[in-house]
């Protein structure tokens, strides 16, 4: 068999169709990112007027910094506490739709709403219904006779910006579990239940199995996303506190460049974050995706 | 066609005829009043504008003080910085410290040959805004300071004397104990400002040091020393008062559920920034407000000394033509008259900056028509200042009082003692002094 290959005599073509998007990398993404490196490595005054290169000062000081430590176990309780919540209640909503024959459409599209909710009106939301003094969620809880407080209480203040960042997540799960949900072959489920698999089995040997590209997919999107996009909402609801329970890495990155002013400091932070997340996306795709069957 | 080029050309002739022939010097002011305050300020900048025709002074409002600096520090290392930036007072040891930004007004002012006269603010004004040489660097603008807020109706219930408020802190908890007791509220009292009210106003009227080298007047190289007896003590008694019900606290920084608690009636006594006072009494239409000066500890001082500053001034940065400087002193100028200043004071419950607007609107009968709005005042011009209660003055102050705010929680939270979360605070914050010493030096 003959294949036809079309060949471009051109050597400068292939570059200057990709220059746009190389471009738009370089000045968004590496330029940024190299000046957070390079500014890692200095203490600064605010203003910029003194600069002086201090080698790995901002780095060695944040290891020894109880205060960062503390940040970084506070981002993995949250980030997996916000991707296993955010993921279970929206696979199960995701299931409860795809069984509905002539409403589901208007489930879906309810369930998309939140959404389009910014982060920050999101997190304000979250603090009217939790606030100790005025919110409806602790006056409930009272009549439990639990007392409800944030403001205090480190253990309330990290499930409520769990609940808060997943609510926002919710959605955008929702919709990637339905459309997965919808594309295992019915065939597959319908033999399984001739030959007597009740709903669990069948859920648990055939379209969960099915689901693991999705799955995959959604659990990176969202240990990222709650590592990543949370800042608004904790910034709404508990500014990080009480005592630092909720400070997580990325918002110290803004409490220390922005409140802060302190640079250096913060740079080192952003340039570690990044490390992180190289790490945790090779691992996800070394030794995740294994077991996920496309 | 032809018929809209007619027209086309006639829009053109009457928009070329509203433009001044010369053209106005704009002045950019940034700032960081919300609400009310955001629209009095803008009436300010306006009565300056009709005031005049050469200058536009044009007010931006860029977010809460912390972001407005932020904004205006990284507005000027991208050379787009406004003329005037308000810059809260936690920012006064940061702006001095940039020597290269800022045009220090008191230059300004006599390189522009507008009257300017020091001994006419009054004197905490000065001495807190005031460089070692006793020089004036930014333009003071809305400055308050800690003030009681309670409950009469409350009172009345609880069986107290609804003119009579708590002068100490032992009354503050035997009247909280009453209240809470009785029922008449949930709670005795709640706070904003952890960090400037019960940690660095406790000090201050206790003559007690904030810090080394005159609270940080002195140079960069001061250290926190805030963890003496009597904030300790304090402390340990926030935290019994906190478990016994008496008080709730009302969250970091400024505090945002502690207004609430006041206005919802939940908590019988409130203290914050004599600038709350127009947002206190807007919101508390259920029940009668009284106000006082902040309680003490009567057994460590007799008298208690005068309390410190807070709110912000104007800094004027680098960078800007000769004739905006020019507008930019006019502006000062009709900015400190004393019509301006008091009508600013009266509406908004920030201090009068001047000696001229305290005594116009005494004249004015303000004071007399208004009970509790000369507290501020007088719980500031009392007796002499000492070292100890001229004010605080440290680099990178918002993050060493982010410090002092999660050590106050993990108090609360019982993870520290008093001693051990003071302590602790020091420490951090020294840490952060010394690393503002070195990027400044």
């Amino acid at each position: 068999m003959q294949t036809k290959r079309t060949i471009f005599p051109n050597k400068l073509l292939p570059y200057a169709l990709l220059a746009p998007q190389l471009i738009i990398t370089i000045i968004f993404f590496l330029w940024p990112a190299a000046q957070a490196v390079k500014s890692s490595f200095e203490r600064e005054d605010p203003f910029g007027f003194r600069t002086t290169f201090i080698w790995f000062q901002n780095y060695t000081r944040l290891f020894n910094d109880p205060g960062y430590l503390n940040a970084a176990g506070r981002t993995a309780v949250f980030a997996v506490g916000v991707t296993l919540l955010s993921m279970g209640v929206s696979l199960l909503l995701a299931i409860c739709v795809n069984r509905l024959l002539r409403s589901g459409r208007l489930y879906t599209t309810l369930l998309v709403w939140p959404y389009a909710v910014a982060p920050v009106v999101a997190g304000i939301l979250w603090w009217f219904m939790f606030n100790p003094t005025i919110g409806i969620v602790p006056y409930l809880l009272d009549a439990f006779g639990y007392r409800w407080n944030h403001r205090v209480n480190g253990n309330d203040a990290m499930i409520l910006v769990i609940i808060a960042a997943s609510w926002k997540q919710i959605s955008y799960n929702f919709l990637f579990f339905v459309a997965g949900l919808q594309s295992v072959p019915k065939s597959l489920v319908e033999a399984a239940a001739m030959d007597g698999a009740g709903p669990f089995k069948r859920f648990w040997t055939i379209v969960f199995p099915l689901l693991s590209p999705t799955t995959f997919f959604l659990l990176i999107v969202n240990i990222n996303y709650a590592m990543f996009d949370t800042f608004g909402i904790i910034d709404g609801t508990t500014g990080g506190g009480p005592a630092g329970a909720t400070n997580t890495l990325v918002y110290k990155v803004y409490a220390d460049g922005f409140l802060g002013l302190n640079i250096g400091s913060s740079s080192a932070q952003s340039v570690l974050l990044m490390l992180i997340v190289i790490v945790l996306t090779v691992v996800q795709f070394r030794w995740v995706e294994r077991r996920v069957q496309y | 066609m032809f018929k809209n080029a007619l027209l086309l050309s006639a829009g053109l002739t009457a928009v070329l005829a509203a433009t001044p022939v010369q053209a106005q010097t704009e002045i950019t002011w940034w700032h960081a009043m919300s609400a009310e305050l955001g629209e009095k300020l803008e009436e300010v900048a306006q009565g300056f504008n009709d005031s005049q025709t050469e200058y536009k002074v044009t007010p931006v409002f860029k977010g809460t003080y912390p972001e407005t600096l932020t904004a205006a520090i990284a507005a000027f290392r991208a050379n787009e910085q406004p003329a005037i930036v308000q810059v809260y007072e936690v920012g006064t040891g940061t702006m001095m410290a940039a020597q290269g930004a800022h045009y220090p007004v008191h230059q300004l002012m006599t390189d522009k040959g507008e009257p300017w006269d020091p001994s006419g603010f009054l004197q905490p004004v000065v001495g807190y805004y005031s460089d070692t040489e006793g020089n004036i660097l930014s333009m003071p603008f809305n400055s308050s300071t800690p003030i009681f807020y309670y409950n009469k109706d409350v009172f009345e219930k609880a069986g107290l004397d609804p003119e009579v408020a708590p002068k100490t802190w032992a009354e503050v908890e035997e009247f909280s104990r009453k209240i809470v007791d009785s029922g008449a509220a949930r709670c005795g009292f709640t706070t904003a400002w952890i960090t400037w009210i019960h940690t660095e106003n406790m000090a201050a009227l206790h003559d007690q040091p904030f810090g080394t080298l005159e609270n940080g007047f002195g140079g960069m190289g001061a250290e926190f020393t805030f963890n003496n007896e009597v904030n300790v003590k304090h402390w340990d008694n926030l935290k019994r008062w906190s478990d016994e019900g008496l008080f709730q606290y009302g969250g970091p920084v400024g505090g945002n559920d502690a207004q609430p608690k006041f206005v919802s009636q939940e908590c019988a006594m409130f203290m914050n920034s004599s600038a709350g006072r127009a947002g206190v009494i807007r919101n508390a239409t259920d029940f009668e407000v009284g106000f006082a000066p902040l309680p003490y500890y009567d057994d460590v001082i007799d008298e208690p000394k005068n309390s410190i500053i807070g709110g912000a001034t104007l800094w004027v940065l680098n960078g800007k033509s000769d004739e905006v400087y020019d507008g930019v002193a006019k502006f000062f100028t009709y900015l400190s008259s004393p019509e301006v200043q008091a009508d600013w004071h009266q509406f908004t419950g920030y201090l009068p900056i001047t000696n001229a607007a305290y005594e116009l609107g005494q004249e004015q009968g303000y004071y007399a028509e208004n009970p509790g709005s000369d507290i501020a005042i007088e719980q500031i011009m009392r007796g002499t200042p000492s070292e100890n209660s001229k004010g605080v003055r440290f680099g990178n102050l918002t993050q060493a009082r982010d410090v002092v705010d999660s050590e106050f929680e993990a108090l609360l939270a019982g993870q520290k003692t008093a001693q051990e979360a003071l302590d602790s605070a020091v420490e951090r914050g020294n840490q952060i002094l010394r690393d503002f010493e070195a990027s400044n030096s």
